[in-house]
């Protein structure tokens, strides 16, 4: 290959990495001030875009036309940012952390149904920048001149956001709320109009992210998650809060990736997720990240005690297990498949919120153990002929086993860290789940994974699977009272303390991560019995983030909690997929409604509700 | 070690674990309280219609609309089995295959359809099709393009509507062949529709014209093309052509990168599904002039069976038929002349109609094998042009899926005994 096929390709890299800072940008933002995982970031990019080739249809046609929609379509972005501050964010700075994620996972079902409904199924493509059509020669080969502007355009950005936060009043005002929301708030600062200016920036740079790709990529309906993703990982990688890292950070992927395809062609599947393990494993806390506070003095995702049941609680649910058990008698066969679902999901969701709530460790990519617990029992019955109980016992072996492996480079990271190793480690695990052809069917999945035949009647794998999850949540139940259970949760109220008194640590986390993979593959086990076939999306970031909305609607603070998030998000998107094409509006509508309503989850509000009438106000 | 101490009885608790009974039992009344429809004189045919619409509305909502077309001329024909109007009962599986499995045991269990119909991706096609073969359910798919579906995971159940990758990569070696280029290059999603696609291709244009070499591939990841980078590595390798497999917006990034770059001067591109109106349209006037593609030239084809389509399709829904509308309405059309020839619902029955059913498409007429269980449905093959400010094909053939098939002594090698 020749120095000029190289110069280019580098310079064809920087664009690309300039763009994602763009949108990167934004979220850093958004994120170092607020702390909001906010997944609507992506959902702002894709309006930017659909907007801006729609107001270029109405502008007039040149130059003036194009910046102009460009320009407007970042202000309604960003407008849009602020009515999601007003309407919802400000209602949630109160949750638990991470709670808000759930509201703007909400936002980005309605925002894809309605942006299906305005600008149509087809995929749109915009004219090119009036002024910047052309190409110039970089040693003798064609270069666009538009990737030039976007390569400039990147520090151009970066130097006006360091003005606006180093020079100007406002932008010190944020950085003080910032670094302590306490003592600003003392001062008289008021934190809620900043966080709705600070929306409004972000959100208006992911307009304009999405604004700026008009003119070099196809518009469609998918481009929300897969932007968000992407720059959530440029933002960690940078290190939380440091704009110069997530420039410097989307600069480095931007390169990697136009050298990695060079040597590597199918590469680009995994190498953001690469970079990404590979940074933080050696900082923990990004390129430029600052050492997090330590573990227990910020806001804690629950504090639950997780008391055990009395008589009447036991008594309950002994009921209501032994009704369940009867549901067969009555119900029929699509029921009892939905209930099924709803069982291994519960499962699911009681393993990451064991993880989260007792653990105090957030998961971004619990969905690897539910798949490696599926991929476990699958390839036992295609590979090694195995029957479905042996198959079903290695599910929760080989989960457990690779989240063992996984826990032990993960667990010492703390917070949003954490949750993005383990993001990169699912992806690092599906990507081979998906090239691994020979071994796992690649994308084309893993197929004729039924139960054998004394349990492949309805009823019967409806009581196997009842059996199953509800003895291991039972178990789960258990331990979370026993002393592991105390211990693990000292360690994540205080780190510090718990050492102290000589409890270690980072082997209970280890332990407590390798365990919730283990029940999530078991999960994952009966998951491949139940649908008769597996495939690599089982392990994809949509089923870790079904899982957290399942766990966070659920609420936190009960044990209870994840099967009725499981049992109300299930029930509902399978319902709404039945009866309208516009299932995600409706689902992300009451996603909207139930956080709005009740702002810790709904076995939180019931909890409260219930102790306030007993007058035993036994939560803090 | 701490003690446990005996908490009282925690209303909130209790509180909880009802609250999830609750829930339990609203889903499970909910799905049990299903519309039963009586039985009377002119009892509806239910067919089960699963396709991904909120994942890929680009191809499946015209398809939808094809379906429908077709099922309303149906019943306006006074229906199937002496008078029996079909009823479609169509749902969204949101692109997962999980989810449209359960959707097809509901469709079954609880909708009592006669069979199942529809999808999108290969994946989704694979575990339908293996859902019908555990149940005993004839499957009709629809769009799916892996070879595995009639091959190598093939099975008595399942049907195929669409020329395979297969097929339409023995199509485009045809014209391949007859370029002067030697070294190669090419670029494909990095997933199964891409691998095989591109594995075909290597292999059937060697066989055909040995001496040809392949310098080098690109493998973007579905739907992330990194359209700068990814023309400039294959400029790099200089080859004398390219075989692309990528479409949607991918492509549509990557003819407007590499035309920019000078990537296509004085290469010909031999291009899969590139001029099908789905991905043709999108690009406008910036249509890569010169491919070699597979696709459907809807405004050009004068067959008498096209024309009535054409007609009844444009008056329907007032816009040109994409490629998915020729695919909704002739999967429904073959559904109902099984049905007429199994003279029956039943299972079996329809599987030995299908086996070698015989049904008029808009492309002609075409033939279920009883071999492998693909259509002989086939493609337009032709190169791109721009005409009005829009892309469209000239020196187009209709390629005509039998005869892209391998040898039936081969065939039976590549699928499962039965």
């Amino acid at each position: 290959m020749s120095m000029a096929h190289l110069v280019v390709q580098l310079l064809s890299g920087l664009a690309a990495g300039s763009v994602l800072f763009l949108i990167a940008s934004g979220l850093s933002i958004i994120f170092g001030v607020t702390r909001i995982v906010n997944f609507a970031h992506g959902s702002f990019t894709m309006l930017g875009a659909y907007l801006t080739i729609d107001l270029i249809g109405r502008l007039p046609d040149g130059g003036f036309g194009f910046w102009a929609a460009v320009g407007l379509a970042a202000l309604v972005a960003g407008g849009l940012g602020v009515l999601l501050e007003r309407l919802v964010l400000r209602r949630l700075y109160r949750s638990p952390e991470l709670f808000p994620l759930l509201a703007t996972f909400g936002v980005v079902l309605i925002v894809q149904d309605a942006a299906l409904a305005l600008w149509g199924p087809e995929d749109l493509l915009g004219p090119r920048a009036p002024g910047l059509t052309g190409t110039v020669l970089v040693l003798g080969l064609r270069f666009p001149v538009y990737d030039l502007f976007l390569i400039a355009l990147g520090p151009v950005v970066l130097g006006l956001l360091r003005l606006v936060f180093h020079g100007t009043g406002w932008g010190t005002r944020v950085r003080a709320a910032t670094e302590d929301p306490e003592m600003a708030a003392a001062l008289g600062i008021d934190q809620h109009r900043l966080f709705t200016g600070v929306l409004f920036l972000g959100s208006a740079l992911a307009g304009l992210g999405g604004a700026l790709q008009v003119p070099r990529e196809a518009i469609t309906l998918q481009m929300d998650m897969a932007t968000v993703i992407e720059a959530f990982v440029v933002v960690v990688i940078g290190g939380m809060g440091s704009l110069g890292g997530a420039f410097v950070a989307a600069l480095l992927i931007g390169v990697l990736q136009a050298f990695g395809i060079l040597a590597f062609p199918r590469i680009a599947l995994v190498l953001v997720f690469l970079v990404m393990a590979v940074v933080l494993m050696l900082r923990p806390n990004g390129l430029f990240g600052r050492a997090e506070p330590a573990a227990g003095s910020h806001q804690a995702l629950s504090q639950g005690s997780f008391a055990p049941p009395g008589p009447l609680a036991r008594l309950v649910g002994g009921i209501a297990l032994g009704l369940l058990a009867l549901v067969p008698l009555a119900a029929n066969d699509y029921s009892l498949i939905v209930l099924t679902e709803i069982f291994i999901l519960a499962l699911f969701a009681a393993s990451l919120h064991f993880l989260l709530a007792v653990g105090g460790m957030v998961s971004f990519g619990h969905a690897a153990f539910f798949g490696l617990g599926a991929y476990g029992a699958a390839l036992a019955v295609t590979g090694l002929d195995a029957a479905m109980l042996p198959a079903l016992a290695l599910a929760p072996l080989a989960a457990g086993l690779g989240a063992a492996l996984v826990g032990a480079l993960c667990v010492r990271l703390g917070g949003v860290y954490l949750a993005m190793l383990t993001l990169a480690f699912a992806q690092i695990l599906w990507s081979i789940v998906f090239q691994w052809s020979s071994v796992t069917g690649g994308d084309n999945g893993l197929l004729g994974i039924w139960p054998e035949p004394w349990a492949s009647g309805r009823a019967a794998y409806y009581w196997l699977t009842l059996v199953l999850c509800a003895g291991a949540m039972l178990g789960l139940r258990r331990l979370v009272a026993a002393p592991f259970g105390y211990a693990l949760r000292a360690s994540r109220d205080s780190a510090l303390r718990a050492a102290a008194v000589g409890l270690p640590v980072d082997r209970l986390r280890w332990l407590a991560f390798a365990l919730a993979g283990a029940l999530a593959g078991l999960a994952g086990g009966l998951q491949a019995f139940a649908k008769g076939s597996v495939f690599p999306a089982l392990l994809a970031v949509p089923t870790s983030v079904d899982g957290l909305v399942m766990v966070l609607l659920g609420g936190l603070e009960a044990l209870s909690g994840p099967l009725v998030g499981a049992a109300v998000f299930h029930g509902l998107e399978t319902e709404a997929m039945r009866g309208t094409g516009h299932w995600r509006l409706l689902l992300g509508a009451v996603i909207l409604a139930m956080v709005l309503v009740c702002p810790s989850g709904l076995s939180g509000v019931v909890g409260r509700v219930a102790a306030r009438l007993t007058g035993s106000a036994r939560r803090p | 070690m701490p003690t446990l101490k005996k908490s009282a009885p925690s209303l909130g608790f209790v509180a909880t674990q009802a609250l999830a009974a609750v829930a339990l039992a609203a889903v499970a009344l909910g799905a049990a309280m299903l519309p039963i429809v009586p039985a009377v004189a002119a009892e509806p045919v239910r067919i089960g219609e699963i396709n991904s619409y909120t994942g890929l509305p680009a191809f499946t909502v015209p398809y939808r609309q094809g379906w429908q077309l077709a099922v309303e001329e149906i019943n306006a024909a006074g229906g199937v089995l002496g008078g029996r109007p079909l009823e479609v009962i169509s749902r969204d599986d949101g692109a997962k295959p999980g989810d449209a499995v359960r959707i097809a045991s509901e469709l079954v269990a609880a909708e009592k359809v006669a069979l199942l119909a529809g999808t999108f991706f290969s994946h989704i096609g694979l575990a339908v099709g293996d859902f019908a073969q555990h149940n005993k359910i004839l499957f009709v798919a629809a769009e799916p393009l892996s070879d595995s579906l009639t091959w190598s995971k093939g099975n008595r159940y399942t049907f195929r509507l669409r020329p395979s990758n297969y097929m339409q990569c023995a199509m485009l070696v045809e014209e391949a062949a007859k370029l002067p280029a030697r070294r190669w290059a090419t670029v494909a999603p990095n997933y199964e529709y891409g691998q095989s696609a591109t594995g075909w291709f290597k292999t059937l244009l060697k066989e055909r014209k040995p001496g040809t070499s392949f310098v080098g591939e690109q493998w973007p990841t579905q739907g992330k093309l990194e359209a700068g980078t990814t023309v400039q590595a294959l400029a790099a390798l200089e080859p004398d052509a390219l075989f692309n497999a990528t479409f949607a917006a991918d492509l549509a990034k990557m003819v407007r990168e590499g035309t920019q770059r000078g990537l296509f001067e004085g290469r010909t591109v031999v291009s899969l599904l590139t001029g099908e109106p789905e991905y043709l349209d999108p690009l406008k006037d910036e249509a890569p002039v010169g491919w070699i593609v597979t696709g459907y030239p809807w405004d050009q084809i004068t067959t008498p069976e096209h024309r009535v389509f054409l007609e009844a399709y444009r008056r329907r829904f007032g816009e040109p038929p994409r490629l998915g509308s020729v695919v909704g309405y002739t999967t429904f059309k073959a559904i109902a002349a099984a049905l007429e020839k199994a003279e029956s619902t039943a299972t079996e029955r329809l599987v030995e109609a299908f086996e070698g059913l015989e049904v008029m498409s808009p492309f002609g007429a075409i033939r279920f094998r009883a071999i492998d269980h693909q259509s002989t449905m086939g493609a337009y093959v032709g190169r791109i042009a721009v005409k009005d400010g829009r892309g469209t094909m000239v020196d187009w053939r209709y390629a005509d899926g039998a005869d892209y098939l391998p040898a039936d002594d081969i065939v039976r090698t590549l699928r499962p005994a039965p």
